[in-house]
């Protein structure tokens, strides 16, 4: 049933490089997360953090999860983390303007360019990755998790349905009280 | 192999994740937290399921997602209700129950 397939990881010395490089940006972007007095611009280095943590997923051998992790968690969750810190203070424009200085984007930008780089790199030099090795392993996912983990999926449609009307009833009382 | 690096790399970011809940008193901070301790957990089934060439690591990688993504949506609406009612977001001023 599970298939045992080889993770696609190149055997020569740039795949480490390319690792290491992204773990490093991965460490100071977590640094600076829990670091920084700002919310947005520890938001902004939690983005970057999560990216490079992508990166390192696909450089594992995991093209799906990688791929989740940019839409899911730094697309989904983030967006939820910059809508509440939105809506926590008065939005106000002068502190969106003290927010959002030209240097906060700094220190992300420069951890996203070598990101980047990174992925230039592995688009230019070719196929480590080749669809031939990674679309029999999606497919082992599938069968795993429809198959002898179908109670796990049912576990998780069970957590997801009461946070979803945790979520609703938080807000509902906020909505109502604020009135 | 790249587990061996990829398991140290998700014991500093677990270790990241640990000091600024501990230390930090923002709410949103220690949420923060939260979520870089789940992806340092994430990051280790996946260098589990990497070193044995099998799928049961990415499959808990997408539980671990289901799980944070719950996790965010509550505890955000538990933020939004701190803050609309305490008009702040330290950590050590929910203290009604006096613990």
């Amino acid at each position: 049933m599970r298939l045992s397939l080889v993770a696609p990881v190149a055997r020569d010395w740039t795949m480490e490089v390319l690792f290491y490089i992204a773990a490093a940006v991965t460490f100071l972007a977590t640094l600076r997360v829990i670091t920084h007095l700002h919310p947005v611009h520890a938001l902004l280095y939690l983005v970057v953090a999560l990216i490079a943590l992508a990166l390192i997923f696909y450089l594992l051998g995991a093209q799906f999860a990688a791929a989740l992790e940019i839409i899911i968690y730094g697309g989904a969750i983030m967006v939820l983390f910059i809508f509440v810190v939105m809506l926590l203070g008065p939005l106000a424009v002068e502190r969106e303007k003290a927010w959002l200085t030209p240097t906060a984007w700094v220190g992300p930008s420069i951890l996203a360019l070598v990101l980047l780089g990174e992925v230039g790199y592995l688009i230019a030099t070719g196929d480590h990755t080749s669809m031939a090795v990674a679309e029999p392993r999606q497919k082992g996912i599938s069968i795993a998790l429809y198959g002898p983990y179908i109670i796990g999926v049912e576990l998780a449609s069970m957590l997801l349905l009461p946070g979803l009307i945790g979520a609703y009833h938080l807000g509902r009382r906020l909505s109502r009280e604020g009135r | 192999m790249l587990s061996t690096p990829a398991l140290v790399l998700a014991i500093m970011l677990f270790g990241l994740g640990l000091i600024g809940l501990l230390s930090r008193r923002n709410i949103l901070y220690m949420l923060l937290s939260l979520e870089i301790m789940l992806n340092a957990a994430a990051l280790a089934f996946i260098a589990g399921g990497a070193r044995w060439g099998q799928v049961d690591g990415e499959i808990m990688f997408l539980f671990i997602l289901t799980l944070a993504a719950a996790e965010v949506s509550v505890a955000l609406g538990i933020v939004l209700q701190l803050s609309h009612r305490f008009r702040t977001l330290d950590a050590d001023a929910f203290c009604e129950l006096k613990g």
